[in-house]
């Protein structure tokens, strides 16, 4: 029975535990680009930490409203990705107040910006390879 | 069981080849949705302010047609130093100037600027050179205005207060043309300027 592919959620086991074990069988279709590429970067791999490192690399910051704006999602799924994000020092968060309205904002940190570009080569590298075994 | 396990196996190439393009498609969107909130060079601005004020006090006490040359040579100057920091920011952004939010952007920004030149011409052969600022003033604010709809909003605040410094230009003394040329596209520049480099990266 297949799983669905990339179907992963917040309440997923923290990815670091799962990056060196080999593939369980029922994830040969669903797991097919972690397993291909065991130092896949699994913390920028999430479709949701994709968008928000993404969208800082090309903005100096963002703030909280900004992000969950662009990648058109919740409150707390942005804060429980970002925060993710910030316990591995890829991105940092500033916390102030405009007026009274309190203000967080984000920024990519240099070795958030290295993983990112790190996994930019890990996808064009499997295109690549793709391409070239076909 | 075991044969589709097999199929499954065999088609994994192109799965894979297919989810790593899908996921690169999904960077190269997100990074354009995301950059169309600074795509507005806010140094950029602030050099274009500081040529505007240096215009405004070359053309100060000059008569009005010497005064409309100054702004002329002001604006082809200005064009060239905007297109240099869009240009610059969009390659540090690594952001090709062909792509989408550069190319709404700059569709949007287009006509009313257009419009603007249209009537300078006209303005100009009917010898109505004392209310070209606030037509100027007014149209580049409504520029501003359209072409920054789609980002942050500072940019549209910026356009309207353009618009504001035109429609009191039009309704002020020709003399005071000038110098509210020389306060618009200075100081509204420097000041928006500096608050779009600070909030929103360069």
């Amino acid at each position: 029975m297949a799983r669905p592919a990339m179907v992963r959620t917040s309440a997923d086991p923290p990815e670091r535990k799962t990056r060196n074990t080999p593939a369980a069988p029922a994830r040969i279709e669903s797991g097919t680009l972690e397993n291909s590429l065991p130092h896949l970067d699994r913390i920028i791999h999430e479709r949701m930490r994709l968008g928000i490192v993404s969208a800082l690399a090309v903005n100096e910051s963002l703030t909280f409203n900004e992000l969950k704006k662009l990648l058109q999602t919740t409150d707390g799924n942005l804060s429980v990705h970002a925060r993710r994000l910030e316990e591995v020092r890829y991105v940092e968060c500033s916390k102030s107040f405009e007026g009274r309205m309190p203000k967080t904002e984000y920024r990519l940190t240099v070795a958030g910006r290295k993983a990112f570009e790190r996994y930019l080569d890990h996808m064009e590298a499997l295109i690549q390879a793709m391409r070239e075994g076909a | 069981m075991a044969l589709a396990q097999q199929a499954r196996i065999l088609k994994e190439p192109v799965s894979i080849d297919r989810r790593a393009a899908d996921n690169l498609r999904f960077i190269r969107d997100t990074m354009e949705r995301a950059a169309s909130f600074t795509a507005v060079p806010g140094w950029g601005g602030v050099a274009v302010g500081c040529t505007a004020l240096a215009a405004g006090l070359t053309a100060a006490h000059r008569s009005i047609q010497q005064a409309f040359f100054v702004w002329m040579a002001e604006a082809g100057v200005a064009l060239l130093v905007a297109a240099v920091a869009v240009c610059r920011k969009s390659r540090r952004l690594a952001l090709p100037l062909g792509s989408q939010p550069s190319r709404r952007a700059l569709l949007s920004f287009a006509p009313p600027l257009l419009a603007g030149g249209m009537l300078t011409v006209v303005l100009f052969r009917l010898h109505e050179l004392s209310i070209l600022p606030g037509v100027w003033l007014l149209l580049y604010g409504a520029a501003v205005v359209t072409g920054g709809a789609f980002s942050v909003r500072i940019v549209p605040l910026m356009g309207l207060c353009f618009m504001l410094a035109g429609a009191l230009a039009l309704a002020s003394p020709a003399a005071w043309g000038n110098w509210f040329l020389l306060a618009g596209f200075g100081f509204l520049h420097i000041g928006f300027g500096v608050a779009i480099a600070r909030r929103h990266g360069g």
